[in-house]
């Protein structure tokens, strides 16, 4: 893309482009940290996420300002002003990864009195590396203006819908073994939640890339998400 | 560009360009320009200086029939009836395409007279019939409420945004089809700016208008269709959201986002 003519009106678009990055990195930092919290009982680790999470809310915060600061000073049009309400709904979205990040490190102090069966962690791993790997790919989708890489992490989703159905196959019976698991598992059940959300709030970021790339809405419809219990659908 | 891809079926089209060109003499002013001005619709003319907009605009009703060395080519229909024929009465063409032009032009006269003129130039109306008129017109053009007493005194008096709507008035009163506006609003404040854009919106109910304008925020704001044009072509026709939220061309994008040269 050439350059504007007021060269200001450049840095400011730049500036927003350097924080939603700033919040990306943040973001995928506390994701998997709370994640390493939770599968090592690390309080320390756990609370370190709690306090990121309030950088994480102030340069929210600090891009919407700025987004809307750019809207009244410059009036952008057509793929500008894309950008600057994509800027304003992805660190929407990012502020809201990082809270459901949050959330997961909270348990930890929850679940160190109660570990057992840690087995049973190993299914919500999976569900973190794959929405993590799905977080990585559409920051880098945003970086690189790759509205094809953003489709894919879109359709990628119903993985993870596919995943925290089966690990709440996995808790359920768990807790059928054993009713003394029920209450480990049952944070472990708001924790795949948790991840789950947070794939689905990669997969907005993902319509307002290709949105900001293109001009186009993706389908209202989004990848299949399946409900608790069930069948998986056939293909 | 396809131009019969843009054109809404269900819209009708009150003048249409077909295969235009303009010359100032030697140069090469408009080319090959084909596009519809949809009726009681306000279509919005961009580009940079030079680009051919307002030439365009003043082939419409043949404002460069005053100047000797400058000739059109191709047709301009208007209701399907080429204006560009020699035979047209040209005082009656402008009788039914109005023109507003950026500085307000009111002639030396009282703001009764201002209106009365033109009308009396067209038609036989009594008295109480004309004073109906030029009230009607000043209602038209929301400045009745400023000068109906004073309809007596000289319109060079007013405001520069009174003056400006005093010619869309003087416009509105023969009863036009169509209305052009030049940059009418690149001399005025912005409140009368704004009243001059809310105007825009009534007179489309009734007139279909054309407005070049610079101020692209303008165009967005009063334009259901905008022509973004460049060194004398027509480089892209579209509904204005669609223009200024995901423009086809690179050119367009480039110039509306302030990436220009």
């Amino acid at each position: 893309m050439s350059e504007h003519t007021v060269k200001g009106y450049d840095r400011d678009l730049e500036a927003l482009d350097r924080q939603i990055s700033e919040m990306g990195g943040l973001a995928e930092k506390m994701l998997s940290d709370a994640m390493d919290a939770l599968s090592t009982f690390d309080l320390t680790l756990a609370q370190q996420v709690v306090t990121t999470d309030h950088r994480l809310d102030v340069l929210q915060r600090e891009i919407e300002e700025a987004a809307i600061l750019t809207i009244a000073r410059r009036q952008p049009l057509a793929v500008d002003l894309r950008e600057c309400i994509g800027a304003i709904r992805i660190s929407g979205d990012l502020e809201r990864v990082g809270d459901l990040a949050k959330n997961i490190a909270r348990r930890t102090t929850k679940l160190v009195d109660e570990a057992r069966t840690l087995r049973a962690i190993i299914g919500l791993k999976s569900m973190h590396d794959l929405a993590a790997m799905q977080l990585k790919e559409v920051l880098d989708a945003y970086a690189q203006r790759d509205a094809d890489r953003a489709r894919a992490v879109w359709l990628n989703d119903a993985d993870l819908d596919a995943l925290e159905d089966s690990v709440f196959r996995d808790l359920l019976t768990f807790m059928m073994e054993d009713p003394r698991n029920i209450s480990f598992c049952t944070h472990l059940l708001f924790c795949s939640k948790n991840l789950e959300r947070i794939g689905d709030h990669t997969t907005n970021i993902a319509e307002t890339i290709v949105y900001l790339v293109t001009g186009e809405s993706m389908p209202t419809e989004r990848p299949k998400t399946r409900c608790f219990g069930q069948a998986p659908e056939k293909s | 560009m396809n131009v019969a891809s843009i054109v809404k079926a269900e819209l009708p089209t009150k003048i249409s360009v077909q295969d235009l060109d303009f010359f100032y003499g030697e140069n090469h002013a408009l080319k090959n320009i084909s596009m519809p001005l949809h009726t009681n619709r306000v279509t919005a003319f961009i580009g940079p200086s030079g680009c051919g907009k307002s030439t365009l605009l003043r082939v419409l009703n043949r404002m460069y029939d005053l100047y000797p060395r400058q000739r059109a080519e191709g047709e301009v229909l208007l209701d399907g009836e080429n204006i560009l024929d020699p035979r047209v009465d040209v005082n009656l063409l402008r009788s039914r395409i109005g023109m507003v032009f950026q500085k307000p032009t009111p002639f030396p006269m009282t703001i009764y007279e201002n209106i009365a003129f033109g009308v009396r130039l067209y038609e036989k109306l009594s008295n109480s019939e004309l004073d109906g008129r030029v009230e009607q017109a000043l209602r038209g053009a929301a400045l009745w409420n400023e000068v109906k007493d004073q309809l007596q005194s000289s319109g060079l008096g007013l405001s520069g945004g009174q003056q400006q709507r005093l010619c869309i008035a003087r416009s509105v009163a023969v009863q036009p089809d169509v209305i052009l506006f030049d940059e009418p609003c690149s001399a005025l404040d912005p409140i009368s700016t704004a009243k001059i854009e809310e105007l825009m919106d009534e007179l489309a109910t009734q007139y279909t208008i054309a407005i070049v304008t610079h101020n692209m925020q303008q165009a967005v704001r009063v334009s259901d269709f905008t022509a973004f044009m460049y060194l004398g072509e027509l480089v892209e026709f579209a509904e204005t959201d669609a223009v200024f939220t995901t423009p086809k061309e690179k050119r367009t994008q480039d110039y509306i986002t302030g990436r220009f040269g």
